[in-house]
């Protein structure tokens, strides 16, 4: 660096050569910087790159998981189907690209070689369907109805047929035990989405694109314990997708089976009798609308009452789950979603909601004790009660003089609620309400109304109760249309829509008076009531209603018990809820229900029923008849069904039979019972994943006796029973419930309550 | 220098043995720049590591031997060490008088790939295959040839003393003797060629003391050269895509854009201390295209990491650094131009190779010097280091 004196040159060359030098220096120095720029400070980011890049991940599907019935009766299981696939890899590696081993194939499946072709080409912008749109490493299926002749002529040449397998796979498939069709608890599956799949990519547990996920029901409740985990082989491949090496694999796991409380021919013989109630009462006149009942939709639930187990719930109109198995084709589910099919996917046990009748009556009749009513008062059971000039009926303006709370939920006497409630209405402020106690509305609410039960069902509905704080909200929303259409003495639905706007905020006389007898605003649920008659059954707790007892691994050896857990207990002293016991037996034994139950076994297993209809306006009355024994609690609903015990009466008793073995005599046969007690044990899986399930009888309906079939006692006893020669006219109702379906013409008390609009 | 002596013991006297007479005060040896010679023969072992893990599982390449590029590369090594050793042997001084052979030599070989004789290999008509499997790249020695012909015409009455500087005359007739291979270079087309033959000339004229006018207005030339090979289109599509795969390498991740990218995740993937050794996934799985020649850097960042791949470019910063130090330290400008001129050229070969694969600098298809793979190219850069060892070797010994 010094050494320009021994050279004699010239600065300019020595400075230009500095210049050369720092230069070189700074374009290393460039390098260096970008470097670690790359390899430190995005080091990482690279580094997932290079593994996206190199790793491919084969995945094995897991064999979905039963599901069973609580005797280990398969409601859902899979069957074996031979599916032929090539391998696009393993094609690739010929020199044809698979050209003449997929001509061969399509030989031996009986296919045109241009279908086989296009059903192993990979999906791209460019191509149209027929093409693979999973991952190229995975086997790609040709067909899955080969038949064992043809795969075993693909198996036993298999040097013929490089890259091509065929083996058994599982498809789902929907048993229907004893003809149980069980289709609306069970749920379906279908296609895995997009979403989905990007979603679950990094999890424990990817999807398939062909995998297939639970829409509804129990498939969709307990998805991922059936789903199992599929297997996963991560293959090291190079830049042209050639597998240099397996890096890991883990093998797929099977998913495990779910034990259910259902009884599969439980269920058969609730989802049968169901239906030949809504057929008979199909071809009952009512003398409301002079039509017979339409009977467009029912559901009845069987629950056990000391757990709050499902042994049979059925959902009426129905549908084949089977229809979804391998992609629902697009007329099937036009059948299923499409106007006219009156919605067979809805589950209406949890689905479904209407005004309950007179099966509400319990709640008010609690609320009342809660008032500081004493259950065993002396309460006038009067023709009708009069509300400023407003009429309220009971039924027939029947008069039973003084009777207590017992007796007037066994007569179903409405003029003690009305009394009842407009008197806490009246304490409450009226109109003017001071700190109400909304004692009617609280009860409803203690017992677990207005939300939903807990079900493992998904999109259970919550029902409603209609209190002040849903008044408001429900006016807030609504005022600004009824004030448009309404108009001061016009039409009915005018003239309520009139005094909607005036005052729909407002809790009135008549609203309350309404909601005391279970009509008006008021919405349940058929397992939400299956829920509040097992608690009174079993001394005031509110299970949450389960259908899954217990999730068991496929070996058997792994069970993980659902067991019954409680979201609260009815507000009934000890002594109130034996009185109300003991009242609801008499329903079944001299009150409204006693014509459905002669010859039954009263002293060995206690009946208590209650029955309701409810009103719908615009629509024929909703069908309740609520029920329970020590063991079950029973709840069917029918719409457009008809009374309480007219209706879905015949059918419950049938059920009951079914479980009890009751004869026609009224003797118990303990070898046609299907259940006399709930099963508490679980069936036994084996290690090597077989079920030790009884035989189930092809269909236990036919091999019960026909129950003995009541006559209905002449008047009175159930005032809605269609036999009933007197009160041609309106027999049961008081007052218009809403129309649930438009609340624009929210019904309001007639003044007459005698004809309707 | 040899005395008779009565008795002679071995390591004294005037007398000394054959190996430390090599080594002896002012000797060859001693005058040698080892730095240099070090580093280079790092390079080549490195180069020799990364092309085998680049290629020993490459089939399509190796012809189903692991060892076929490890060896032929250990070769190329050891004739360009020959090479090398010749060039100092003769000295730079001595090879004055060759340079209007050399050039004309190289000239006619560059003239020859245009012939049938030529074949192409990645677009580039470049080569000219010999029997064997063995290809030559002339327009690797071209960059030496122009480096020694415009040296000797631009130093020549500056070292007689006729002249400070190199007159406007002798300038011209330097870049005429440049132009000339540079535009049959072109033709091949071989841009990345073209683009060092340019910055060496640059380097050159700096290094000469040619007036501040040469040299910007060769830059000048330099920018407007490029804009009307843009615009006129001379350019091949395939040098036109890279230079857009430069400017936005997401373009076409399949296409164009795929090598700097996989060569991007494979250097970046590396971190700071690599996969190790045999051990990239990007290399072993073959991502990254032309890995064992131009891409070669990209197994030194994956299998080495970021300390490897410094290392490298330490190693380069030696050679450029010491070849600076002779270039200032030699009393004649002919040695001091030749110096620069391959100091020029060494560094941006590097910049451009390593910036490629980094995403810094367009995709062209040049050796990183000693460490890819290429018989020609390797034989160039050990010549250069036999003409830098000679410059340092015979420059005036401080008295």
């Amino acid at each position: 660096m010094t050494n320009i004196p021994e050279t004699g040159r010239n600065t300019r060359v020595q400075t230009r050569l500095v210049v050369i030098q720092i230069l070189v220096l700074s374009l290393l120095g460039t390098l260096g910087g970008r470097l670690w720029f790359l390899q430190i400070r995005q080091g990482d980011e690279y580094a997932k790159k290079a593994s996206g890049n190199h790793v491919q991940q084969v995945v094995q599907p897991a064999v979905r998981g039963s599901i069973l019935d609580t005797r280990g009766v398969p409601l859902a299981d899979n069957e074996t189907r031979l599916v032929v696939s090539a391998s696009r890899t393993e094609l690739l590696k010929m020199k044809d690209d698979g050209e003449a081993v997929l001509t061969k194939l399509a030989d031996v499946l009986g296919m045109k070689a241009q279908d086989v072709r296009e059903k192993v080409r990979l999906c791209d912008a460019k191509t149209p369907q027929p093409c693979w749109n999973g991952s190229p490493y995975q086997p790609i299926p040709i067909t899955d109805e080969a038949t064992p002749k043809q795969a075993l002529q693909i198996r036993e040449r298999a040097e013929d047929f490089p890259g091509i397998t065929a083996e058994p796979e599982a498809v789902r498939r929907y048993t229907a035990p004893g003809k149980a069709n069980t289709a609306q608890v069970l749920g379906y599956l279908s296609p895995v989405t997009d979403d989905e799949i990007q979603k679950a990519q990094d999890t424990d547990s990817p999807f398939l694109r062909s995998d297939q996920v639970g829409r509804s029901g129990l498939e969709r409740q307990y998805d991922k314990a059936l789903r199992g985990k599929a297997g996963v082989t991560r293959y090291e491949v190079d830049n042209l997708g050639r597998v240099i090496g397996q890096a890991e694999s883990d093998p797929a796991e099977p998913g495990s089976n779910l034990v259910t409380s259902i009884d599969a021919r439980v269920q058969r013989v609730a989802e049968y009798e169901l239906n030949e109630a809504m057929k008979a009462a199909r071809n009952e006149f009512d003398r409301n609308t002079n039509t017979t009942y339409k009977a467009d939709a029912g559901a009845v639930v069987v629950m056990e009452a000391k757990t709050g187990r499902v042994v049979a719930m059925a959902s009426n109109p129905s549908y084949d789950p089977n229809a979804w198995v391998g992609g629902i084709s697009a007329k099937d589910y036009k059948k299923l979603t499409g106007k006219n099919s009156n919605y067979p996917l809805l589950n209406r046990a949890i689905q479904g909601q209407a005004a309950p009748g007179s099966i509400f009556k319990v709640v008010s009749s609690a609320a009342a004790v809660e008032a500081g009513y004493d259950f065993d008062g002396r309460y006038d059971c009067s023709g009708s009660y009069d509300v400023g000039g407003q009429i309220f009926k009971n039924f027939e303006s029947a008069n039973d003089g003084m009777i207590s709370i017992g007796r007037a939920l066994e007569l179903s006497c409405d003029t003690v609620y009305y009394r009842l409630a407009h008197e806490e209405w009246k304490r409450d402020g009226g109109m003017k309400p001071k700190k109400p106690h909304d004692y009617f509305y609280k009860a409803a609410h203690d017992f677990g109304l207005g939300k939903e039960t807990g079900i493992d069902l998904p999109n259970e509905v919550t029902g409603r109760v209609p209190d002040r704080e849903w008044k408001q909200k429900y006016w807030e929303a609504n005022k600004d249309a009824w004030c448009k259409t309404g108009k001061k003495g016009g039409s009915y639905v005018e003239q309520i829509a009139y005094e909607n706007c005036l005052e729909g905020n407002k809790m009135r006389a008549g609203d309350s008076i309404n909601y005391s007898i279970g009509q008006g605003d008021t919405l349940v649920t058929p397992i939400q009531m299956a829920t509040i008659y097992s608690a009174l059954s079993n001394g005031g707790t509110l299970y949450d209603p389960t259908i899954g007892k217990a999730v068991v691994s496929p070996d058997g050896k792994h069970v993980e018990e659902i067991e019954p857990t409680s979201h609260g207990k009815l507000p009934l002293s000890k002594t109130t809820l034996a009185k109300m016991d003991e009242a609801l037996e008499g329903v079944a034994t001299r009150g409204t229900a006693a014509w459905r139950f002669g010859g039954w076994p009263q002293d060995k297993i206690p009946m208590h029923a209650k029955t309701g209809t409810a009103e719908v306006y615009g629509k024929q009355t909703t069908s309740w008849f609520a029920t329970y024994t020590d063991d079950y609690a029973i709840v069917m609903t029918i719409s457009q069904g008809g009374t309480g015990s007219g209706a879905s009466g015949p059918a419950v008793r049938k059920i009951y039979d079914a479980l009890y073995g009751v004869q026609a005599d009224g003797s118990l046969d303990k070898n046609k019972a299907l259940m006399a007690k709930p099963v508490a044990a679980l069936p036994k899986i084996k290690a090597d994943g077989t079920i030790a399930a009884p035989k189930m009888p092809e269909d236990p309906v036919k091999e019960l006796l026909p129950a003995p079939q009541g006559t209905p006692p002449p008047g009175g006893d159930d005032p809605t029973a269609p036999q009933n020669p007197q009160n041609p006219q309106d027999p049961q109702a008081t007052v218009e419930p809403p129309a649930t379906g438009n609340r624009q013409t929210r019904r309001r008390t007639r003044r007459t309550g005698r004809t309707r609009p | 220098m040899t005395g008779v002596n009565s008795f002679q013991v071995s390591g004294y006297g005037p007398e000394r043995a054959g190996w430390t007479r090599l080594f002896a005060r002012d000797s060859l040896a001693r005058r040698l720049d080892w730095p240099i010679l070090a580093a280079s023969v790092a390079l080549s072992m490195i180069g020799a590591l990364l092309i085998y893990s680049a290629t020993r599982n490459r089939t399509e390449l190796n012809q189903g031997d692991p060892y076929y590029f490890l060896t032929r590369h250990l070769l190329n090594t050891g004739i360009g060490f020959v090479l090398m050793i010749a060039t100092i042997w003769f000295g730079h001084r001595a090879l004055r008088t060759a340079v209007p052979v050399l050039y004309g030599g190289s000239v006619f070989l560059i003239l020859l790939v245009l012939t049938p004789l030529g074949s192409t290999i990645n677009g580039a008509h470049s080569w000219i295959k010999l029997p064997g499997g063995f290809s030559l790249q002339p327009s690797e020695f071209v960059k030496i040839t122009i480096i020694l012909g415009m040296a000797m015409l631009l130093a020549a009455r500056v070292d007689a003393g006729d002249k400070p500087y190199p007159d406007h005359k002798t300038v011209l007739q330097a870049l005429g003797l440049a132009t000339v291979p540079m535009l049959i270079v072109m033709l091949m087309p071989d841009l990345g060629s073209v683009m060092v033959m340019v910055v060496i000339v640059l380097g050159v004229l700096l290094a000469s003391g040619a007036s501040n006018r040469w040299v910007f207005g060769l830059l000048g030339t330099g920018v407007l050269g490029s804009l009307a090979v843009w615009q006129l289109g001379i350019l091949d599509e395939y040098q036109i895509n890279r230079f857009a795969a430069f400017a936005n390498p997401e373009l076409d991740p399949a296409g164009v854009g795929y090598n700097t990218n996989q060569a991007r995740i494979a250097i970046g993937s590396g971190g700071l201390t690599g996969s190790g050794l045999f051990q990239g996934s990007q290399t072993t799985g073959r991502f990254v295209p032309e890995q064992q020649t131009d891409f070669v850097f990209t197994v030194a960042g994956e299998e080495l990491g970021f300390l490897g791949a410094a290392l490298i470019i330490t190693l380069l910063g030696v050679i450029l650094w010491r070849g600076c130090r002779i270039a200032r330290g030699t009393s004649d400008l002919y040695g001091t131009i030749v110096a620069a001129g391959i100091v020029a050229w060494f560094a941006f070969q590097t910049f451009e190779n390593v910036g490629m694969t980094l995403g810094i600098m367009p995709v062209t298809g040049l050796p990183l010097p000693f460490v890819s793979y290429g018989g020609s190219s390797m034989f160039a850069v050990w010549v250069s280091i036999g003409l830098l060892q000679s410059i340092t070797a015979q420059r005036p010994v401080s008295a």
